[in-house]
């Protein structure tokens, strides 16, 4: 086979040098923070015209390797080649890796959403004292003109939407002749429309000799347009992988370490209890100033989730159920009894927690540890005249990190610098220990590797087979559902279109039911 | 890298900026505020010059303005410009009553103290505040009591100039005799008011300040050099101080511990009335101007309609800077509605 697999001991052979067509290269990168070793003897080659995605599960050294590169840390072994520059190129700051020709393009878009597009793109990178507004944003006219890109330059920036706005640092940095091109998970929160127009841009690049490194956790989305897979694991480096020589499936298996066979564990595991016979939660007519009446039930013990496309009003609905959005109408029955639940602090007290959407903003709070984070709900259904002790918080916190698997360095870090799945993970614990009837899990496993997610999905399950809890679960991924849930509630533009039970329970019949009229 | 032929694209017109649209309707408000009072108590406002002794009263109040909206673009605060403003009219009239130095050398030294206190207490408030990461509002809240309790130690009493040469200067105006007089106090806060303007439009410093307020971390990667702009940002704004200061002492021609008393609280207030956000990032020193003529309309009306008590002036003031405040953000708001399609429209949640 022409596209062998190149092992990590057959690119350390190869002469630390530049060859035809390399980009970038980097040669035995190690890492390490206080107690970790974040990067050991990783190799990375990045070759003109290419998308190269880096592949590898949460603390794999992903973002390590990446900083590395833009000179946000300092390597502790190794050494980096770019193109262009003879002998070794010293990167010690962001500013040397730009002026390498490395650009990065953040999730979090790194641009001035009050200054217009062409500002965005000029400002910070001349001399000049004045200003050209006109020759500047006739100059950014061109660029996204010869890019694709439907934005107008004198537009304020956040007049465009979050797809534009990274095409818009894109372009920027491609302006800013840049060899290397870095995005850092930039389709998480773009649809499936801008994901395509996000596509176009990056095949366009690389056919204008850029390389790209494309850091994401959607696999389809890796399969869609990369030429290469780099896996790392555990901060080391398992290989560089031509896209055909790599089935999706074992990519996964090689991201997680595992056999194949592992997968398929979670069938097993993943028994789905049959629901018992009571109405844990009963609502008729239920509406919110964002979503339209509905009605819904879910019986104890059951699992059951929402499903349809982004915005079809989902999230919206049991935001409804929990309070979270102003209630507008409708009757609330919980075990059977009449109640009003007009804020969380209602849902909580009737016992029903949620685990919401945009973890950063409504779950965590960053600064606090891990162990505040976790009491924080139990202590607000004490009340704070009755505070709980330290040590009945540690043994809290103690039992749940443990039960959880929470990757912490200790109960007092603070939430914030944990990675995206033991963040999640926290958020659960401060429910579990409330011990609800029905728990809420909206998106739970979005934006966390693969690992947690299986370990997540088992936990649902579990909560409902062994405690009897009801739980719905949404998710963005139609196969984590099926997997889960024993009910499907198909949601269409804020409306509910249908409702999946047992042999309807397929991707096909989901698709068509949010597809609509039995086509 | 080939760049496809430029296609002609001319500016198309673009929905205003929201600094723009608060700046229209703080004019507009300024328009039907100055029509009704001709319409209702007349005379007066029907003088052209009216107008021009707004200015002429309120001349170091736009200088004032000017400093606070580039405070406020950068996402900061400064309030010890009343005490700023106080210490150098009071520093001016004592340096010229007492140092003995005749003459256009005494008023131009008196120029260089008002620049140098001013400097002084920028550097000092700029460093604190950017190069060592102390909150603006504490930073500033030190300069004030520290620059009230300076001028009191200079003088407690009132201290009148007597200086020729100043009150020669004081006397120059531009005028046509019995059409309008516009003094030179009020002819120079213009001048800065256009200075300012060309500085945060068309220089680079004054879009730095911008990007800083709009996103500090953005601006940061973006390669902006965050810690001098914001420090020049506080130097600008004590500078502007002192100089609204000297304006104040020529209007005056007294120093007195009671001068500018509060009027970092007017500053603030017109800037805000002139469509600057004191989240940063939005703003413009003409929207300002006009806040701080709506400010003073109102205070003339008061007078005009011969209220005595001076609480209904502020009660007045007041009352129209919550109608203000609640006009803009209901503006702002619907404005956001009207031109994004409703959430449930889009596949994407997140917007």
């Amino acid at each position: 086979m022409e596209n062998r697999v190149v092992s990590a001991k057959e690119l350390k052979a190869a002469k630390a040098k530049l060859q035809q067509g390399v980009v970038l290269s980097m040669r035995g990168i190690s890492k390490s923070f206080p107690g970790t070793k974040a990067l050991n003897d990783v190799d990375f080659t990045l070759r003109k015209g290419e998308i190269h995605a880096l592949m590898g599960e949460n603390g794999a050294g992903k973002s390590t390797l990446i900083k590395v590169l833009t000179g946000v840390y300092p390597k502790d072994e190794g050494q980096i080649f770019v193109d262009g520059v003879e002998g070794e190129a010293h990167i010690h700051s962001p500013q040397d890796a730009q002026n390498l020709g490395i650009s990065t393009v953040y999730q979090e878009i790194n641009l001035c959403p009050n200054l217009t597009v062409a500002e965005n793109m000029f400002i910070g990178r001349t001399k000049n004292i004045r200003v050209h507004w006109r020759e500047n944003e006739k100059k950014a006219t061109e660029i996204l003109n010869s890019l694709g890109i439907p934005a107008q330059a004198n537009q304020e920036l956040s007049r465009c939407s979050l797809a534009v706005q990274q095409m818009v640092a894109i372009a920027r940095a491609v302006d800013m002749q840049c060899k290397v091109l870095i995005l850092d998970e930039p389709t998480s929160s773009l649809d499936e429309k801008e994901v395509q127009m996000l596509f176009g841009l990056m095949r366009d690049l690389k056919n204008r000799g850029v390389g790209i490194i494309f850091v994401t956790h959607f696999l389809e989305q890796v399969y869609e347009v990369s030429d290469r897979i780099t896996v790392l694991r555990n901060g080391e480096l398992v290989g560089e992988f031509p896209i055909s020589d790599l089935p999706q499936v074992e990519l996964v298996a090689r991201m997680m370490g595992k056999d194949l066979n592992d997968l398929a564990d979670l069938e097993e595991i993943g028994q789905k209890k049959t629901a018992g016979e009571k109405v844990i939660y009963n609502a008729e007519k239920l509406s919110s100033a964002e979503s339209k009446p509905f009605d819904f039930q879910i019986h104890e013990g059951e699992v059951n989730g929402f499903t349809g496309l982004l915005g079809s009003g989902r999230s919206e609905s049991v935001r409804a159920i929990f309070g979270a959005d102003r209630v507008t109408g409708g009757k609330v029955e919980v075990n059977g009894k009449k109640v009003n639940i007009a804020k969380p602090h209602d849902a909580m007290k009737a016992g029903i927690g949620y685990l919401p959407e945009d973890r950063k903003r409504d779950g965590i709070i960053a600064d606090l540890s891990v162990r505040e984070n976790i009491i924080l709900a139990l202590q607000v259904m004490k009340g704070f005249f009755h505070p709980m002790s330290r040590k009945e918080a540690e043994s809290f916190a103690d039992e749940y990190i443990k039960a959880l698997k929470i990757k912490t360095a200790s109960q007092d870090t603070p939430v914030g610098s944990l990675s995206g799945g033991n963040q999640q993970k926290v958020i659960l614990a401060r429910w579990l220990l409330n011990h609800p009837n029905y728990l809420i899990l909206d998106e739970p496993t979005r934006g966390i590797d693969v690992g947690t997610k299986l370990e997540i999905q088992k936990l649902v399950l579990k909560l409902a087979a062994e405690e009897n809890m009801s739980i719905t679960f949404i998710s963005s991924e139609i196969e984590e559902m099926l997997r889960t849930c024993s009910r499907l509630i198909v949601m269409r533009d804020r409306n509910i279109v249908g409702e999946l039970t047992g042999d309807d329970l397929n991707q096909s019949s989901v698709m068509k039911t949010i597809a609509g009229g039995g086509q | 890298m080939t760049v496809k032929a430029p296609e002609i694209n001319a500016r198309r017109h673009q929905p205003m900026s929201n600094t723009k649209l608060l700046m229209l309707i703080a004019i507009g408000i300024f328009v039907v505020m100055y029509a009704a009072a001709m319409l209702l108590i007349g005379k007066r406002f029907l003088n052209l010059q009216e107008i021009f002794n707004l200015l002429n009263n309120n001349a170091y109040l736009i200088i004032l303005g000017c400093a606070l909206t580039i405070v406020m673009i950068g996402g900061g605060i400064d309030i010890s410009v009343g005490g700023v403003v106080c210490l150098t009219a009071m520093s001016v009239a004592k340096f010229l009553q007492t140092s003995g130095i005749e003459g256009v050398p005494g008023v131009l030294l008196s120029m260089l103290l008002a620049l140098g206190i001013g400097l002084l207490f920028g550097l000092e408030q700029g460093f604190l505040v950017s190069y060592l990461g102390i909150q603006p509002f504490i930073v500033t809240l030190a300069g004030m009591f520290l620059s009230r309790g300076i001028t009191t130690m200079i003088s407690s009493e009132n201290v009148p100039i007597k200086h020729e040469a100043f009150l020669e200067m004081k006397k120059v105006a531009i005028q046509i005799p019995g059409v309008f007089k516009l003094e030179i106090g009020a002819a120079f806060a213009l001048i800065i008011l256009l200075l300012m303007y060309l500085l945060l439009r068309h220089h680079k410093l004054g879009r730095s300040i911008y990007a800083l307020g709009g996103n500090q971390q953005s601006a940061l990667m973006l390669g902006i050099n965050v810690k001098r702009s914001r420090f020049l940002s506080y130097v600008i704004s004590s500078v502007l101080a002192a100089l609204a200061g000297y304006v104040f002492i020529m209007h005056a021609s007294s120093g007195k511990t009671s001068i500018g008393l509060r009027s970092e609280m007017d500053a603030i207030a017109s800037a805000i009335i002139g469509g600057t956000l004191l989240t940063g990032g939005v703003g413009n020193v003409f929207g300002t101007f006009f806040g701080v003529m709506i400010l003073s309309t109102i205070q003339e009306i008061m007078a005009a309609s011969k209220v005595q008590e001076s609480y209904w002036q502020e009660i007045a003031s007041g009352a129209m800077l919550a109608l203000f405040i609640l006009m803009q953000s209901v503006v702002l708001s619907r404005r956001g509605k009207k031109f994004v399609l409703p959430s449930w429209m889009k596949m994407s949640k997140r917007q």
